[in-house]
């Protein structure tokens, strides 16, 4: 027994015990590639202390650094879509204060991902303002952010950063390029049904990160519908590497892509992950107004009873 | 003696696995051997963080049913919440009302929402036949309180499963519980038309499908009538604690 212990790999399985939506799952993902520490934090709210809304927002506004930054992250999760919430994190999106040693500005992250979560589009220009920010993860948020809050005056803001990427419509040729959150950006375009950038997407189908190219195929198919990109992602699923199969569940969760259903189910990854990424799957099967169940969204709940 | 001579050399192969892939396989093959002596193998394999080799360890300890009860019991608070929520699972599979308890307070107070939701799973599917007749009906009504209290969980995936464990409970109850049942149909009428979650609603939504196909008309008009009046009933339970 003792020679098995060393079998146990370090474990990341605290930062999934709150995992409840895609974007989370996506936060998650990002936050294992990248070891980006800010997002430790995200584990359990049962570390911090217990925050109402008016306490949240006064500690956004206080002088404690740790404060600020959990109250952030709080009003995002707990979707506190209140305009004095809202006015908080846009101010935070310019904050001075919050420094990590190489430059990085952790409060600016948070409340760039915050807002992301609060359907307010004067969240908008401030988190477009974002893309210029010289911290990688600002700009990996706030692309994210815009993807989710649905404004298409992002799209052409998006389009100039993917650029970086390319060069007369092809990839720069170097090493694997990791100048730009590239997957966040290609994300948004998706969610964005930026249709013009589909030229501009394509390209890195091939990027040599493979999380690019899985941003890239789930674009393509939110764009192009071609079932040939959902597939690119089902193949993913059977891939060597857990956290690439982690996030192809994440991208197959937010397409709602029905034939991946089985394999799913059956890819070697955490039952919490399967189950957000097969919620996808079903939501985009029932419609709130549709009165009966297709027998679609029945076999994806007959697979999820069976992952609980 | 030639089977576990066998069995020997797969145990073998699990404490000799030096890659998680080859780990991952030696667990499956001593999981389909689903042989009682490799009881503590399997239980050790769920809190070896590789998610393949639990699932198989799951499954095998299911197969091999009454005899895992008791080791998983003994075993499942020295556990991280990761190989909790895999015996609980495992606990869940088997059925056996000797884990009920376990389940009734994983579901309730786990801080793991993975652990509350395979307990939540797990009070739907309890062999209820095995146990003696007299702890039968408090026994289901406990189970019954905690799923309700489930389906008030913040997280989306737990009232999920309190749903399918709702749905189950139901399933098992005999004509003569009729309020019990009344008050589980009301429990899922409410969710299906109250929870946020869609896909909340989506499963609550089968599981009244299902039910309501299972139950004779006779009995379904008389849960109606009841219902009415179980109401207040209902969330006076819920309300506990």
């Amino acid at each position: 027994m003792e020679k098995l212990n060393k079998q146990k790999i370090p474990t990341n399985d605290n930062l999934l015990i709150v995992v409840e939506s895609i974007n989370h799952i996506n936060a998650i993902v990002k936050a294992i590639l990248s070891m980006d520490s800010s997002l430790e934090n995200i584990d359990s709210p049962s570390n911090g202390e217990s925050l109402t809304i008016e306490s949240a927002i006064a500690n956004l506004n206080g002088t404690d650094l740790g404060l600020r930054f959990y109250a952030a992250w709080w009003l995002g999760r707990f979707r506190v879509n209140e305009p004095q919430a809202v006015s908080s994190l846009i101010k935070a999106l310019a904050d001075e204060d919050d420094r990590t040693p190489e430059g990085g500005y952790p409060l600016r992250r948070n409340a760039a991902r915050a807002l992301g979560k609060l359907s307010d589009i004067t969240a908008v220009a401030p988190l477009i303002t974002c893309l210029q920010s010289s911290d990688f993860y600002v700009r990996e948020a706030a692309a994210e952010s815009l993807g989710m809050l649905g404004d298409s005056t992002a799209i052409s803001p998006l389009t100039q950063l993917l650029e970086h990427g390319l060069e007369n419509g092809v990839l720069v040729a170097t090493q694997p390029d990791t100048k730009e959150p590239y997957d966040a950006i290609l994300e948004a375009l998706g969610a964005l049904k930026a249709v013009d950038t589909i030229p501009l997407i394509q390209p890195f189908l091939q990027h040599p990160i493979e999380r690019n190219q899985y941003s890239a195929a789930r674009a393509m198919y939110q764009l192009t519908g071609e079932v040939e990109y959902g597939d690119r992602l089902i193949k993913a699923l059977a891939g060597n590497d857990l956290q690439l199969r982690r996030s192809a569940l994440a991208d197959l969760g937010a397409i709602g892509y029905i034939a991946a259903a089985d394999a799913i189910a059956q890819t070697l990854a955490e039952n919490s992950l399967k189950l957000i990424s097969l919620k996808g799957l079903l939501e985009k099967q029932v419609s709130p107004l549709t009165p009966t169940l297709s027998s679609d969204a029945i076999k994806v709940m007959n697979l999820m009873d069976l992952l609980l | 003696m030639t089977n576990s001579l066998t069995t020997q050399k797969l145990i073998d192969a699990v404490e000799q696995a030096d890659s998680s892939a080859k780990l991952l396989e030696a667990v499956q093959n001593l999981a389909t051997a689903a042989s009682v002596e490799t009881v503590p193998i399997l239980i050790a394999a769920l809190g070896y963080n590789n998610p393949g080799a639990a699932v198989a360890a799951v499954d095998g300890l299911i197969q091999i049913g009454e005899p895992a009860v008791l080791p998983l019991l003994q075993l499942i608070d020295d556990f991280n919440y990761g190989a909790r929520a895999w015996a609980i699972r495992a606990l869940a599979g088997i059925g056996d009302p000797r884990g009920l308890e376990t389940l009734l307070e994983a579901a309730e107070n786990d801080f793991a929402l993975s652990v509350r939701r395979g307990a939540a799973r797990g009070l739907g599917i309890v062999k209820w036949h095995q146990m003696i007749p007299e702890q039968l009906s408090d026994a289901q009504q406990k189970a019954f309180e905690v799923l309700i209290k489930a389906s008030k969980d913040p997280e989306w995936v737990v009232r999920y499963a309190a749903s399918v464990g709702l749905e189950g409970l139901a399933e098992s109850l005999t004509e003569r519980q009729s309020q019990l049942a009344a008050q589980i149909f009301a429990q899922l009428e409410h969710l299906q038309i109250n929870d946020v979650e869609l896909s909340v609603r989506s499963r609550v939504h089968l599981a009244l499908e299902k039910l309501r196909s299972q139950t004779p008309v006779e009995i379904l008009r008389k849960l109606q009538d009841n219902n009415t009046s179980e109401s207040e009933k209902v969330s006076r339970g819920a309300g506990r604690r």
